[in-house]
């Protein structure tokens, strides 16, 4: 299998740039067919505006774009942050004390199928504004941290874990050497979840916000510009928006992959 | 040819641990082990042989103390308890049937790993080395368990055991999983160390190739409930080398081994 070896590199190689240049083709036919039919069609800008108008709003808006984007991503960070914290402490907690799972699961759970939505007009009238936007990211945020470093403490070799108990490990040990080490993928898994969502948490506290009249996070101007019918702006504020989530999504694939690179069967290279 | 079927151990010695009449019962109601009585003898190599559902695995918890037995006594020689936490961290060693590393460890953290937690700070660096060396995995320390083969893995294992130097290595059908050519390789070097560091061994195995290989000396189980059957010594001597396993001697405790495990397989039946 001698001329096998570098072929099957070569066929390795066009694959990768495959991946990674195939979601661009397909994002600047789309931007050039969205252009065409608005072009061709005539299209009014209060109804749909050309892929140039948007950006050319984009740099006109930049600084009031930019300042509501910032908002945005405080949020969010934050409201990830008491998450990650909030999910993985108390996954811990529930681990080291059946009671107190079985006290509070049932309620994290009726935290996570009601709609955030419906929380947030609430949670308005209850908190300050940026503390109702905050708990709103984290609500939505904290469920699937919890359930992921609930299954992740629970995956623990049994046959570790009587190695542990052989060489009279104590339960400070066995959580730190032994469940937190095995949870870590999937804790890593529920974080990479739960960035996504601490952004939607974020964007609806802010629209149920907007409506109730303060606000300047990049959802609250969508609202805002709609009222106007400045189409463009939402556009590009939704570009904005859609921007942040994917740059979230990688960090967190990033940070992700570095953790586990050395062990994890999931970031060992693809075998084409 | 020097047989001698036994019914007690022909062996001198005190025993390190006996076993007198355990039985272990399971929640579901399925008795496990009916009434085991063992005596394992100071730096011998002793195997217990049965097919799968005898209880050797069990009978070989509940020595290490990771299962407490429904009735009957463990006995340490030293009158220590046999509870996990006090009997565990110095006088065993144990191999499981997996290699059982920490994925997200090196190698050499693995090994460090019992020596971290009974406490044992002083001079690890050396004691781990060590024992990677006499498994021969001295360039391996800073490797990934993913990075190893079966084999070696199973050797990280066995350098995990002996890096508190127990006086007793337990070990749960080690080289079960292993492809013929490693498990006949990991033979020779078991024994090996066993003979160079004189550990007292209880290898649990349904091989009975393996365990005539091994042992000085074979318990018979039965299957359901785990009883022992009989007792054979192998009084080849030692050291034992590929030589062995084509001799005509080794064929013959072969032959003699598979029909007590026969006749115990048959006896279980029957009760």
């Amino acid at each position: 299998m001698t001329e096998a070896g570098p072929k099957h590199e070569a066929a390795s190689r066009t694959d990768r740039a495959l991946r990674v240049l195939l979601p661009f083709v397909v994002l600047g036919l789309g931007v050039v067919l969205w252009g065409a039919v608005v072009h061709w069609r005539d299209i009014p800008p209060y109804v749909l505006p050309g892929p140039v108008l948007v950006f050319d709003t984009l740099v006109a808006d930049w600084a009031m774009l930019s300042e509501a984007l910032l908002v945005t991503l405080t949020t969010t960070l934050q409201g990830f942050a008491l998450a990650a914290v909030g999910g993985i402490g108390l996954a811990v907690l529930f681990n080291q004390s059946r009671l107190i799972e079985y006290s509070l699961y049932p309620y994290a759970v009726i935290l996570q199928v009601t709609p955030i939505v419906a929380i947030a007009p609430l949670l308005l009238v209850y908190l300050p504004q940026p503390a109702a936007v905050l708990a709103c990211a984290w609500i939505v945020a904290f469920f699937p941290v919890l359930a992921n470093t609930t299954l992740g403490l629970n995956s623990v070799d049994r046959n570790l874990a009587d190695l542990f108990r052989l060489y009279g490990a104590t339960r400070r040990q066995v959580l730190w050497d032994l469940k937190l080490p095995a949870a870590l993928p999937y804790i890593l898994g529920g974080l990479k979840i739960a960035g996504g969502l601490s952004l939607i948490g974020a964007v609806v506290a802010e629209i149920a916000a907007g409506s109730a009249g303060a606000g300047s996070g990049l959802a609250y101007r969508i609202v805002e510009a709609g009222y106007r019918l400045n189409i463009p702006r939402m556009f590009a504020a939704l570009l904005l928006l859609s921007l942040a989530g994917i740059v979230i999504f990688f960090a967190l694939s990033l940070v992700s992959h570095l953790l586990l690179r050395r062990w994890h069967e999931s970031a060992l290279a693809r075998e084409v | 040819m020097p047989v001698h079927p036994t019914a007690s151990p022909t062996l001198s010695g005190t025993p390190v641990v006996a076993l007198d009449g355990v039985g272990k019962t399971f929640a579901n109601g399925v008795v496990a082990l009916d009434r085991l009585d063992l005596a394992v003898h100071t730096g011998e190599f002793v195997s217990l042989l049965g097919p799968s559902g005898c209880g050797k695995s069990t009978a070989l918890r509940i020595i290490a103390g990771l299962s407490a037995p429904s009735r009957g006594q463990v006995a340490w020689a030293d009158g220590g308890a046999a509870d996990a936490r006090t009997v565990g961290a110095h006088r065993i060693g144990f191999v499981f049937q997996e290699p059982t590393l920490m994925p997200w460890a090196t190698v050499a953290a693995n090994v460090r790993l019992p020596l971290r937690l009974a406490g044992l700070k002083a001079d690890a660096p050396a004691r781990i080395d060590a024992a990677l060396a006499r498994v021969g995995l001295a360039g391996f320390a800073q490797s990934y368990p993913r990075e190893l083969s079966g084999g070696m893995k199973m050797r990280a294992s066995i350098a995990r055991a002996l890096v508190t130097e127990p006086a007793l290595l337990l070990m749960d059908e080690p080289f079960a999983a292993l492809d013929e050519i490693t498990r006949f390789r990991l033979n020779n070097d078991l024994l090996a160390l066993w003979q160079s560091l004189r550990k007292t061994v209880v290898f649990v195995t349904h091989s009975v190739f393996e365990s005539v290989y091994l042992s000085q000396r074979i318990v018979v189980m039965t299957p359901r409930p785990g009883r022992v059957f009989t007792e054979l010594a192998i009084d080849a001597p030692f050291p034992r080398d590929e030589s062995f396993r084509t001799s005509a001697d080794y064929a013959g405790y072969c032959r003699l081994v598979s029909d007590a495990l026969a006749a115990a397989i048959g006896a279980g039946e029957g009760s």
